[in-house]
């Protein structure tokens, strides 16, 4: 058939602007419209094809919305119980010092039932990077408030909004962690707008060219929204969280390294 | 007062009825099939008129911690959650056995092992009836059948409770929980100013001090404690069984089954029936104690027993130690969340009854 | 009397409130009931189901294969559930979106396109009311007068100014259903 759109010319390799990652699978993601979940994810995948590490790549999921993840990235992948990722990270690196690997972690995971985990790992420097998604709420379980709930935000279990008197303040776990000898490189960054899902791809190819130095736990954290539990469109919800979110949370790094890496980082 | 009248869902009733029981805690960590119950919880707000305490935990393992220390000051606490978070609470729990403090531990089960499905199963009970922590132990089990059940098996669960000083589960499922009927509530109850003697409330000059522990190092006297535990054990055993009975008198062939199943089996004893079968239900209210005695005296009396559960088969062990070999025994489950049909329950009744005798 | 109900559709359109308002209406009417969802996360955007039962004695199991009446929002649901439906049934769905309709020959069964009317009556969030009023066309087993207290019982006081938009859409539902086969 003759091609009467010339749609053949537009989709020629040089006017190629965005291919999906080799590293991503088919499978169609399960996030709900607009949720910076499937972007880190992209990101992610992007990371491991360019820095052509799949095949020494092992992740471990968590229990949050992002269960599931080890659906989308073709790597291998442990799926660890709710909190324990950087327990189960920290035996896979031991027992595989050659391997990169990384747990990928929601507020809830990280933050509350996982905060022991979370800062003995950091604290005995284990080499592996933690990606900690922080949308301030218990997406999976339907809206509950997290550790990191803003105070006065209104979640299903703080419908008056959080108290702090009785529910405590948001957790800081990104400031917590960076004070810790064990820690290299603690970063926060945010991707709901191109020059911060740039940022947030620097932030990551840093962190893992810089465990080949085998000098501690790399920490990003990336604010991220929730449409769904925040009850507001997705660009509602990355208006309100520019307004709300990045003062508490505020973006950059908070533990940059001396030591460069051995390679250094590709240009984006 | 007279009662109050209510379409709810399980665990909205849980959370109600735990406020008119006049509990004095509540401590928990969101989990399907059971996060309403917090959720409830927070919109109710308590705390303003009860007094009651209720707080998101930061997980299952400090919530029933914070169990542990509330029950040792003698006071009504409580906490819910679903299979993998019972699984965390078990330490606690065994700790909160072996210290003889009252608690309710509220289980809406959901298919497993491991993080398993959200859907409803009756997989924890060897969990719930035979241990689940270490040590020689036993929990008070109770299987709520019903939205009424679940709300009514609070007051009876720390009713219980505080009698023996003995944890009480309500082993319930995603099924109930989510479900709503009509429930019937009733008023609510002041919280206890009573303090029971053994409690932590700081040691006036008049008493002993009061130190809640699991602990013994001395052999000798960890055995000592543990015949006095048997001895409670065998006093709920002879005292605290419950069940109910469906069309037994003249039955010929019965289910056994607890909570949702025994719903499904209810149904399937009436399409039986229907069909000239002499169908009867056993619905064991009460896990520990178990409903023995009445199930061997049946024994005599029907041809064949048939254990449905959403399970791979727990409970018919208890089923099959309680007829002692006088009838056959057979077990019927679905897994992982499925839950199985009046009309396959009796299918599967209908093969036994050609396939056995 | 028994009527075992089986509503499904996609998440979003209603179903489980719709099922609610029912069983509201059911306990202001003095019988026995039972509301069994599906649930979860799954139900973002993917299918919702529930079943209702409503009864003078009370209710055995709240889970059952087999339905007096079928309620079908979306053609994944008809697909699913059309043989669901017991032998003599109802079988009522909204036409919109539907490629392949029912084909049971023993059962009755009605359409009620809702969606089109919904949007007719620039009403979209009072779609599942236009099916129900449909369903109580065809299965009066509710008086309206007790299915607007349901209503009223079921919805937040802050939403009690909708509830004229929504006995509107009741009525229209009634009006609107057509019969496809009497069986
Ligand atoms: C032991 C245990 N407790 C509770 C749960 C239920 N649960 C699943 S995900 C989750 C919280 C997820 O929140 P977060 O980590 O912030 O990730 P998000 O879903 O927001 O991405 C909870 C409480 C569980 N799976 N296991």
């Amino acid at each position: 058939m003759k091609d009467m759109t010339g749609i053949k010319e537009i989709i020629s390799p040089e006017n190629l602007a965005y291919k999906k990652s080799e590293i991503l699978t088919d499978e169609i993601m399960h996030y709900c419209p607009g949720c910076g979940h499937s972007t880190a994810h992209r990101i992610l995948a992007e990371i491991i094809e360019e820095e052509g590490i799949q095949q020494d790549t092992i992740g471990v999921s968590p229990v949050g919305c992002s269960v599931f993840l080890y659906n989308y990235l073709n790597i291998d992948w442990q799926e660890a119980a709710h909190g324990r990722a950087p327990a189960v990270a920290t035996a896979i690196k031991r027992l595989l010092p050659e391997k990169f690997v990384f747990t990928y972690q929601g507020d809830g995971d990280l933050a509350a039932i996982g905060t022991a985990e979370t800062i003995h790992a950091c604290n005995r420097g284990e080499n592996f990077l933690i990606i900690f998604v922080n949308n301030g709420i218990y997406g999976m379980t339907g809206g509950q408030m997290a550790p990191t709930t803003l105070p006065g935000m209104k979640s299903s279990t703080s419908p008056f909004g959080r108290d702090v008197r009785t529910m405590g303040n948001p957790l800081k776990m990104t400031d917590i962690v960076a004070t810790l000898p064990g820690t290299y490189y603690v970063t926060r960054q945010s991707v709901h707008n191109p020059s911060n899902v740039k940022k947030t791809k620097r932030a990551m190819r840093k962190a893992f060219q810089y465990q080949k130095l085998n000098k501690g736990t790399c920490f990003i954290e990336i604010v991220s929204n929730c449409p769904s539990g925040w009850k507001m469109t997705p660009v509602q919800s990355n208006k309100w969280m520019e307004e709300n979110m990045f003062p508490f949370y505020p973006l950059g790094d908070l533990k940059v390294p001396e030591e460069q890496p051995v390679q250094q980082p590709k240009s984006e | 007062m007279e009662k109050e009248l209510r379409l709810m869902k399980g665990n909205e009733a849980v959370a109600e009825a735990a406020i008119r029981a006049g509990a004095d805690g509540y401590f928990g960590y969101p989990i399907t099939p059971q996060s309403e119950i917090i959720e409830y919880l927070m919109e109710a707000n308590p705390y303003e008129t009860t007094g009651m305490v209720v707080l998101q935990a930061e997980s299952e393992v400090a919530a029933i911690n914070m169990v542990y220390g509330g029950a040792g000051c003698g006071k009504k606490v409580m906490t819910t959650s679903s299979s993998p978070g019972i699984s965390l609470k078990q330490e606690g729990i065994t700790y909160i056995a072996g210290a003889e403090l009252p608690c309710l531990i509220v289980n809406v089960v959901r298919g497993g092992p491991g993080l398993g499905t959200i859907q409803p199963a009756q997989s924890d009970y060897f969990q719930a009836v035979k241990g689940g922590g270490h040590g020689d132990y036993h929990l008070i089990v109770l299987a709520p059948a019903s939205v009424q059940e679940m709300a009514d098996f609070v007051d009876l669960g720390f009713e219980l409770a505080f009698r023996y000083r003995n944890p009480v589960m309500m082993l319930s499922d995603g099924a109930i929980g989510q479900m709503m009927e009509k429930v019937w509530l009733s008023p609510p109850k002041e919280r206890s100013r009573t303090v029971p003697d053994w409690a932590t409330t700081g040691k006036p000059p008049t008493r002993e001090r009061n130190i809640i522990t699991s602990l013994e190092l001395d052999p000798n006297r960890q055995e000592i404690f543990n015949e006095k535990l048997v001895v409670k054990y065998n006093e709920i055993k002879e005292k605290e069984v419950r069940f109910e009975e469906f069309q037994c008198a003249d039955a010929e062939y019965l289910f056994v089954a607890y909570g949702t199943s025994a719903r499904v089996c209810q149904k399937a004893v009436e399409l039986a029936r229907n069909q000239g079968i002499k169908a009867g239900l056993l619905r064991p209210i009460t896990l520990f104690p178990y409903p023995s005695k009445q199930l061997n005296k049946l024994a005599d009396q029907v041809r064949l027993m048939l254990s449905v559960e959403m399970s791979a088969g727990q409970m018919v062990e208890d089923v099959m130690l309680s007829v002692n070999g006088k009838v056959p025994v057979y077990h019927y489950g679905r897994m992982g969340g499925m839950i199985p049909t009046p009309d396959e329950v009796v299918e599967n009744l209908k093969e036994r009854i050609k396939g056995g005798r | 009397m028994t009527e075992e109900i089986l509503i499904a559709g996609f998440g979003g359109q209603g179903v489980l409130s719709m099922g609610k308002i029912m069983a509201y209406s059911g306990v202001i009417q003095d019988m026995e009931v039972s509301w069994m969802p599906s649930y979860g996360p799954e139900m973002r955007g993917g299918t919702a189901n529930v079943i209702v039962i409503l009864s003078s004695e009370r209710i055995s199991s709240p889970i059952i294969r087999h339905f007096d009446t079928a309620i079908i929002l979306n053609q994944q649901s008809l697909d699913k559930f059309e043989q669901s439906v017991k032998p003599g049934g109802v079988l009522i769905y909204d036409g919109n979106g539907i490629t392949r309709h029912p084909e049971r020959k023993d059962i009755s069964i009605y359409r009620v396109d809702a969606a089109e009317e919904a949007s007719k009556m620039n009403s979209p969030k009072t779609f599942n009311m236009i099916v129900l009023g449909g369903f109580l066309k065809v299965k009066p087993v509710l008086t309206m007068e007790n299915v607007i207290k349901g209503l009223k019982k079921s919805l937040p006081e802050r939403y009690h100014k909708l509830i004229p938009e929504n006995e509107k859409s009741l009525l229209r539902g009634e009006e609107i259903i057509k019969e496809i086969q009497k069986f």
